[in-house]
């Protein structure tokens, strides 16, 4: 094992890092050597993004130590982290859409050199070197707004490699890719550990990074619950890790029979973003739509509630057409939304949690112009009763709550209008495995009181465990329709992907 | 948790610390000029003073909680004083008995209203329907508001009223001066509005989150035309107090008032962002600029050095704001999400 430390790029020992009593992170160790590429799994909430942080200086740890390239660091931000050679590469890539390929790939280079005036032909000479490297070829003048997904990805890639990377960390790198694309990436990886750079892939589906990685480590509630060669691991004991779980959740019950259609949506179509999409829910039913990043599914859930006004097509519930594009007339028409940011979208994080559920009820408690406050108390301090909301006072903001909790918060908010149709995006991003188990439960629950429920969510086993039926969107349209009680998880991701 | 409980006790609220302001400057000119300032006539004639600016306070708060502003309050009040001014010189005549006159009152004053309504309902609909910033779009309409009070009047000041029209202004009620009755009555009217109304609360979650109102399919063009009305029906009234006092009206009195006002908004506490604002705030702020103003013209300080004391007030409050803004928003941050 020592030896493993002094070689080390990374070298964590007994992280521990708290956030006002809560333990993100508890005595973690982790190393990556050069030319590694790790793996490191966990769910949402598990401490992944915290460690992360860590070595890429953003936060400080409270215990243990931080060693990068051999030097003990006991004082760390992103400034020193990155002249260590640590980069990372988010989601979403944190390019310039309205810069060129070329002046995004230097521009960090560039910066660094304190060069009081910009030069194109550096810029150029830098970018085509590091894109040689990895043996790509992009137009180093297009913008890179115009490129694809994947190419995008490509050029954080080169600017990482032009800023001299030594570790890559890359947040959720497959989320957005076709196969192709995948197969390609890993190439790439390949590639780069055999120029000695080390790789950091984050990630809560990792079957398709699974076999350029050496080394896989789980972390689970702030803990490593497992770390081993790669070869060990295969999806189903990372999800086992991962979850702490053996048995899986188990899948809706059937759909009532003779269930009416509550909700229809017909050829309903936003130019540059969605087209043609047509589908029915059944009372009691839950229907997935799922798709990769950038598929449109995002935004047919807003158009569902009227967030986004389609160019064509109309949706009904209940027989009477419902008016696109007004999320009032939706909420009328007893739609409800739980939207995919809940911090920015979903909920007002300064005021109450009371006040975050009763907004959606002022208007039934107000009698004479004045509020019954109440019976406004009453009744969202029961749906957060219900809904086992852990708050020690319902007066505290809504944002010293966890994920989990929050969005249990925005959940009773619209149950308790009592809706027909409920539209949940993401509903549980960013929270813990407990926190999810439970809020799937809760899904199917209100599903069998009759309420029809479109689940939207790129997390495969969410949708296997609350979904009737799961319909697959590619560039704006529906590709495929699913039995969710039927298809597997492989298949499910083969038909994303393909 | 103990961050929140303790954000929610009396003594740790914005608003205590305005009280222990109010509470020092008065005692302070008290000590420094106690046959002066503390006499009745000098309590009397602050009561008189302040609710004009006070009332244009009011309307900039409630403006300022959805995250907005509005600095056409000053341009509203005037056109709003013009008209009904105009309404009474035309139509009332001086010699006329009280209780004619008293008709041709209740004409101005519904007029000004009236005026006060539809600029702001001018002013919601310019920020809800064309979705122009507040502080351009009140910017430019205070300035239209002045130019249609210039045009109607050439710019010179309309006199002679009716003795009546010096009731708003000028009477007592028990001994209660009628402006400060009338703006006792409109900050109790907000602070019911603001916390007891579904509308209210509206405006405070708005305020905190304009995307999330969004989500929450609330009825934000509403809710915000309504907001701006409030504030326009509200300047209109200080117009009228203004007139009264002033025994005429003119399309450009009272123009420090609006900086003046947007002071007393955020001294008092209410969150220049939006989401955050109490009317005991900003009434304490108004008290604390009142006493300080009234106190340091009886020490004969010079009107220079009291905008200075103005100006160096507002940075102080607003710093120990920030402070307490940043020390909450810190036990915040470290929560995980």
């Amino acid at each position: 094992m020592s030896s493993d430390h002094d070689t080390a790029f990374i070298d964590l020992r007994a992280i521990t890092k708290r956030y006002a009593g809560v333990t993100a992170l508890d005595s973690v160790d982790f190393t990556v050597q050069p030319g590694e590429a790790v793996c490191l799994a966990g769910e949402n909430g598990s401490g992944k993004s915290t460690l992360i942080k860590i070595i890429s200086g953003v936060e400080p740890a409270t215990e243990g130590t931080v060693r990068i390239a051999g030097k003990e660091r006991p004082y760390l931000n992103p400034r020193i982290s990155a002249a260590a050679g640590v980069m990372v590469i988010f989601q979403d890539f944190s390019l310039f859409p309205n810069l060129s390929v070329a002046e995004n790939i230097a521009f960090a280079t560039q910066l660094s050199t304190h060069e009081r005036f910009f030069k194109s032909r550096a810029t150029r000479e830098i970018a085509r070197k590091a894109l040689d490297r990895i043996g790509v070829e992009i137009d180093l003048d297009a913008r890179v707004e115009t490129l694809p997904v994947a190419q995008k990805q490509l050029v954080a890639i080169c600017r990482a490699l032009a800023s001299q990377a030594q570790l890559i960390i890359m947040d959720e790198p497959t989320t957005a890719l076709t196969e192709k694309e995948v197969r390609r990436l890993q190439g790439i990886i390949r590639m780069l550990k055999d120029e000695g750079v080390a790789v950091i892939f984050v990630s809560h589906k990792l079957a398709e990074v699974l076999e350029v990685s050496e080394k896989v480590v789980v972390l689970r509630n702030g803990k490593k619950v497992a770390e081993g060669p790669a070869t060990d691991f295969d999806t189903q004991s990372l999800t086992y890790h991962m979850t702490g779980r053996d048995v899986p959740e188990v899948p809706p019950s059937e759909v009532m029979a003779g269930a009416e259609t509550l909700m229809h949506v017909e050829s309903l179509t936003k130019e540059g973003s969605f087209a043609d999409i047509s589908f029915d829910l059944k009372t009691g039913e839950v229907l997935g739509i799922t798709g990769l990043l950038g598929s449109g599914r995002t935004s047919v859930a807003k158009a569902l509630f009227g967030l986004v006004a389609p160019d064509a097509g109309s949706i009904t519930v209940e027989g009477k057409p419902v008016p696109t594009g007004d999320p009032q007339a939706a909420s009328m028409a007893r739609i409800g939304y739980v939207p995919e940011d809940r911090l920015t979208e979903g909920l007002f994080l300064s005021q109450s949690i009371l006040r975050n559920v009763a907004i959606g009820r002022l208007d039934a408690h107000t009698s004479g112009g004045f509020l019954n406050m109440a019976g406004l108390v009453d009744e969202a301090s029961d749906w957060l009763k219900r809904l086992k909301v852990k708050a020690p006072d319902v007066e505290a903001p809504v944002q010293s709550l966890s994920g989990g909790n929050q969005q249990r918060v925005a959940l009773a908010r619209w149950l308790s209008r009592a809706p027909r149709v409920l539209v949940l995006n993401g509903p549980s991003v960013g929270v813990d495995v407990g926190s999810k188990a439970d809020i799937h439960d809760i899904i199917r629950d209100l599903a069998s009181q009759g309420i029809g429920i479109i689940v939207i969510s790129d997390d495969l086993p969410e949708l296997l465990a609350t979904c009737h039926r799961i319909l697959v969107m590619r560039d704006g349209r529906i590709i495929d329709e699913l039995d969710g009680r039927s298809v597997t998880e492989d298949d499910l991701a083969h038909r994303l992907a393909s | 948790m103990t961050d929140h409980a303790s954000t929610k006790t009396i003594t740790s609220a914005p608003e205590f610390r305005l009280l222990i302001i109010a509470v020092f400057v008065f005692g302070l000119m008290s000590v420094l000029s106690p046959d002066r300032f503390l006499s009745a006539q000098n309590l009397t004639s602050m009561a008189f003073q302040f609710p004009e600016f006070a009332i244009l306070a009011l309307a900039m708060t409630i403006t300022m909680l959805t995250g907005g502003i509005d600095l056409s309050v000053v341009g509203v009040a005037n056109l709003s004083a013009v008209v009904a001014a105009i309404i009474l010189t035309q139509f009332a005549d001086p010699a006329m008995p009280a209780s004619q006159s008293v008709i041709w009152l209740s004409f101005a004053i519904a007029a000004a209203l009236c005026i006060g309504a539809l600029a702001g309902l001018v002013n919601g609909c310019l920020v809800a329907f064309f979705g122009l910033p507040p502080i351009l779009a009140t910017l430019g309409s205070g300035l239209v508001f002045t130019g249609f009070a210039i045009a109607m009047t050439g710019g010179s000041a309309v006199m002679g009223f009716p003795d009546t029209v010096a009731v708003i202004g000028n009477a007592q009620v028990l001994g209660i001066p009628v402006p400060l009755i009338l703006f006792a009555l409109l900050a109790i009217v907000l602070h019911l509005i603001l916390t007891r109304t579904a509308f209210g609360l509206r405006v405070t979650m708005f305020g905190a989150n304009p995307l999330a109102a969004l989500y929450a399919a609330i009825d934000i063009n509403r809710m915000l035309i309504k907001v701006y009305v409030i504030a326009g029906l509200f300047s209109s009234v200080a117009g009228l107090i203004i007139m009264s006092r002033a025994n005429s009206a003119k399309a450009d009195y009272g123009s420090s008032y609006l900086l003046l006002a947007v002071l007393i908004a955020v001294l008092g506490g209410v969150n220049p962002y939006g989401g955050y604002g109490r009317v005991i705030g900003v009434v304490l702020a108004v008290l604390s600029m009142q006493f300080l103003s009234s106190g340091l013209n009886m020490l004969q300080v010079s009107n220079f050095a009291r905008e200075l004391i103005w100006g160096a007030l507002l940075i102080l409050v607003m710093v120990i704001n920030t402070h307490a803004v940043t020390a909450l928003r810190g036990s915040f941050a470290k929560t995980p999400k």
